[in-house]
């Protein structure tokens, strides 16, 4: 098994530039998923890794080798594809026993390793079918299958479950962190779904723009972001954002409207007045009638069936999502703003300010 | 298979199709007709009568040493043709796949050759290999070789080999780039991972991958190497030296047009006719393969 | 920017192994990869272009200067009095029909071929599609076994069928037989069909009957089709060859491509070498100027055509 190692690697297409130093360390049997909207530059730095792209600068180092600058097939790694990419014209065994032809292993080896594999994907009865004689989910099992039989030091997935319909999906992720678990082959996964990378990876990688906005475990990306876009990006509905400044000796957040919050844990560093942006999540928007408390005029109402989420706008204008267990009906609901689980961010950089 | 949503009316539609119908039966069916009916009969050496001999033209033709001197010269000059066009424009197809820049450049230079006729592409290549006053010709008689296609045999089928091969190439390019580009990257990119170089990605997947367009390409070429290449052979070498370079298609003409032999000439195109069904209707269930997933 | 998180690595950032040899054979085998490719493309189009440019250095120089064998490889000085000579004599020691009217006749061939084909293609494409009557299906695949009848395979009794019409030597004699084409009626029939329902259906609401449908809404819409059609079957038309041969006897209804061949004779050195050059590249100009302007037509009326 292996540790990865991504070294300052930058790549531009021309002028463009799309990733501006990436620095990575995977440990061995981990499972880390690089997520963003599109065009962050996942792929891209997926496909660096498998050796399908050349970096512009940078190292990659697999199991402590550089292998940057060599070919896939000198990389040992595996990679599923999106569009599960099967060789159209050949069985489900041969696209699993291709690879392991091609490095010269007797047959005997190569029945026992599919076999094995094939076992573990519950796919043993379609060996010998051919991939346009199955389905979504079973070509996805058969593509896992190829990259499982040669034991190589890294899995590589590029977003392999956007193709299949929602619950396949759901069941085909749980599949996967099984399987990865039970084989412990460190893994670099790519996916724009939040909810994938939540569920799947020890630790994420959130990119913006060609930079890694924040690399942690989910629940730190979740409860601590390190900035407006990691805020924004995970978690659904999306954080509530508003406008301040800081008051009172920066213990203090003062709004538009002049309400006044204080925080909860300690003043935050900067100059008096500097302003801020508030993040609170709309499951921290409480509902509740009290000193503090802000009238929302309801504008949508979503129902989930256990939970509602209520769009609704403060009197100062803002707009404010909340998200509530139970049903909800009505035009006004007021709610406090709990400094508890206020997040605080500079508002020029972005950065989260802590105290 | 028909439109669900149409047009009222029977005449309009009759109408439209008529000129069509009428050139087909006129300029299709009726002559193949006559010349199926041809073949079974024999003329006097006058042309005055005629007498019906069944199968007796057909047994005729194909006991011919000439004919099977001509079927044989087809199938050595098809098959040259075939594999030269074939393999070369494959070779060329690959190595414009591999996103260069000036793909389309490239392209466009290597496609133009098809504009050009049969004939005038005989007469280009005579030009440089006319054993006195062509640049090659006269470079291979210096170089020790005797060449003179008009007395040597296999010079005169290598040379309308060459010249029948040179179009063609355009052509097979064009199709085989289509469907070179038409194999996803992924699965190209898959074997690489999986340890494949790219001389054994080609054979293990490239080349599977492409025989449908391969298969189709060969009857196409086939096709035009039996019947499309009179003009090459015509201005050439008139089919010698010595029937040499005489092939089915101008055995056909040298005893319909020169000789006048009717009932020969005619048992002849029926035999062609067979064989070009035959044909067309494989390249039709290329077609039908066509696609893999 | 956190990028080390866990484990702590010790040696994180010392200097991990490389395999230089394998490094520097992946790098040549892309250089020699690209370089083979460039390589093969620029041999390939030297090849095809070759000989034409013999041909062109050809039509530059004097009779005299190849016929002694020594045509170099550089273009000469007497391109102009060739071609003219050409153009308003023609070439070959029989002095056959000048360049200029072989042009224009190859011109009204290929054009009356090609126009005549798309013409009659659309016609019955849109009767077999838009309408139903009795012998529809018949009449179809009537039209889709001529595909199997190449000219060059019905040559004599198609002969004795003009020369019974009278039509030998004529300009209908030459073009009808071969505008009757089932590549052209498939390929129109296939895209006619593609053609949505709601399109007739508007129609009839708005009143239109069926030839204004096919004039103001089937036809532009199938522009792109007749344009490549045209390029292709432009080519076929004017490089037709065993049939001009056969048909015409008059030399001022020559066409260009057979008018070349007939000059070559025995393809003796005593030939009139440059001024057959010059015919021969004024003989393919017209098709490949063709496929040089309207390529992407070309290619895809190529690609189309054989579906």
């Amino acid at each position: 098994m292996a540790t990865l190692s991504l070294r300052d690697v930058k790549k531009s297409f021309n002028a463009t530039q799309v990733l501006h130093g990436i620095d990575l360390e995977v440990g061995d049997g981990e499972l880390v998923v690089i997520v963003g909207a599109s065009g962050c530059g996942k792929s891209t730095l997926l496909r660096i890794v498998a050796g399908l792209e050349t970096p512009t600068s940078g190292q990659i180092v697999i199991n402590g080798r550089d292998v940057t600058g060599l070919e896939p097939a000198d990389r040992d790694i595996a990679m599923v594809f999106q569009n599960y990419a099967l060789y159209p014209h050949m069985t489900v065994f041969g696209n699993m026993a291709y690879g392991l032809k091609i490095r010269g292993m007797g047959r005997a080896e190569i029945q026992r390793r599919v076999a094995a594999a094939a076992e573990i994907l519950g796919i043993g009865p379609l060996l010998e079918r051919k991939p346009k004689q199955l389905s979504g989910g079973q070509r996805q099992r058969v593509a896992m299958g190829r990259a499982i039989v040669r034991e190589p030091a890294l899995f590589l997935f590029d977003e392999p479950l956007s193709n299949l319909d929602a619950k396949l999906r759901v069941q085909m992720r749980a599949e996967i962190r099984r399987l990865q678990r039970r084989l412990g082959v460190t893994s670099l996964f790519v996916t724009h779904d939040q909810v994938e990378a939540m569920t799947l990876g020890d630790r994420l990688v959130v990119m913006n723009a060609g930079r890694p906005a924040q690399v942690a475990p989910p629940m730190e990306i979740f409860s601590r972001p390190a900035d407006t876009y990691v805020a924004g990006f995970i978690g659904s509905p999306a954080m509530n954002f508003i406008p301040a400044s800081l008051d009172q000796g920066n213990a203090s957040a003062r709004l538009a409207d002049g309400t006044l919050i204080p925080f909860a844990d300690g003043p935050r560093p900067g100059p008096a007045g500097m302003p801020i942006t508030l993040g609170l999540r709309p499951e921290h928007v409480e509902p509740g009638e009290g000193p503090g408390s802000v009238p929302l005029s309801v504008e949508l109402i979503e129902p989930l069936g256990s939970e509602t989420v209520v769009h609704g706008r403060t009197p100062g204008g803002m707009a404010v999502t909340a998200r509530m267990s139970g049903a909800f009906t009505g035009d006004r609901l007021p709610v406090r703003l709990a400094p508890t689980h206020l997040h605080v961010f500079d508002a020029d950089t972005g950065r989260r300010l802590d105290p | 298979m028909q439109k669900k949503v149409i047009f009222r009316g029977r005449i309009l539609p009759i109408a439209l199709l008529a000129p069509q119908l009428a050139i087909t039966i006129l300029f299709f069916f009726w002559p193949a007709g006559r010349a199926i009916y041809q073949s079974l009969l024999r003329e006097d050496a006058f042309g005055l009568s005629q007498e019906f001999v069944g199968i007796e033209n057909f047994q005729e033709v194909l006991s011919d040493p000439n004919w099977l001197n001509a079927a044989f010269n087809s199938v050595v000059f098809s098959g040259c043709v075939a594999g030269l066009a074939l393999g070369i424009a494959l070779f060329l197809a690959v190595q414009a796949d591999k996103s260069l820049r000036g793909v389309t450049l490239y392209r466009s230079l290597l496609i133009w050759p098809y504009a050009v006729a049969p004939a005038v592409s005989a007469v280009l290549w005579l030009f440089l290999f006319q054993p006195q006053v062509g640049l090659i010709g006269r470079w291979l008689n210096a170089a020790g070789v005797a060449w003179d296609y008009r007395l040597n045999g296999t010079h005169a089928m290598i040379l309308i080999v060459i010249a029948a091969a040179w179009k063609q190439i355009a052509y097979n390019f064009i199709f085989f780039l289509a469907g070179l580009q038409s194999i996803p990257a992924s699965v190209l990119e898959a074997a690489a991972i999986d340890g494949a170089r790219p001389s054994r990605r080609f054979w293990s997947i490239i080349f599977p991958l492409l025989s449908p367009t391969t298969f189709f390409l060969l009857i196409v070429n086939l096709t035009y190497a039996f019947f499309e290449t009179f003009g090459i052979i015509h201005a050439l070498t008139s089919g010698g030296p010595g029937q040499a370079t005489e092939t089915l298609i101008y055995k056909v003409y040298v005893d319909g047009v020169q000789n006048l032999n009717l009932g020969l000439s005619s048992a002849q195109s029926v035999i062609l006719m067979v064989l070009v069904i035959a044909l067309t209707a494989v390249q039709f269930r290329a077609v039908e393969k066509k696609v893999h997933y | 920017m956190e990028g080390i998180a866990k484990p702590a690595p010790t040696a994180a950032l010392a200097e991990p192994i490389r395999n230089d040899a394998l490094l520097r054979a992946t790098r040549r085998r892309r250089i020699f990869s690209r370089l083979l490719a460039h390589g093969a493309l620029i041999l390939g189009v030297l090849i095809v272009a070759f000989p034409i440019y013999m041909t062109l250095v050809g039509s530059t120089h004097d009779a005299g200067t190849i016929g002694r064998g020594d045509v170099p490889l550089l273009p000469g000085a007497h391109a102009v009095e060739n071609y003219a000579t050409a153009w308003n004599e023609g070439g070959g020691r029989t002095h056959t029909t000048p360049a200029s009217t072989m042009l224009v006749n190859s011109l009204i061939m290929a054009v009356a071929i090609a126009v005549g084909k798309i013409a009659i293609s659309i016609l019955s494409a849109y009767a077999v599609v838009f309408f139903s009557f009795p012998g529809r299906m018949l009449a179809f695949w009537a039209i889709f076994i001529t595909l199997m009848l190449p000219v060059e395979v019905r040559i004599i009794p198609t002969f004795q069928v003009i020369v019974d019409l009278n039509l030998g030597n004529t300009w209908p004699g030459l073009v009808i037989p071969l505008i009757a084409s089932a590549t052209a009626t498939l390929l129109f029939r296939q895209f006619f069909l593609t053609i949505p329902d709601e399109f007739v259906e508007a129609a009839k609401i708005d009143g239109a009957g069926p030839l204004r449908f096919l004039k103001d809404v089937v036809l532009p819409l199938s522009l792109t089709n007749i344009a490549a059609l045209f390029v292709i079957l432009f080519i076929y038309g004017w490089n037709q060859y065993l049939w001009p041969l056969l048909i015409i006897n008059d030399r001022s209804m020559e066409t260009i491509v057979v008018g070349l061949s007939k000059m070559i004779g025995r393809g003796d050195s005593q030939n009139e070498w440059n001024t057959i050059m010059a015919t021969a590249v004024l003989a393919l100009l017209p098709p490949v100027l063709v496929v040089a302007l309207m390529q992407r037509w070309f290619v895809r009326g190529l690609t189309e055509t054989e579906k």
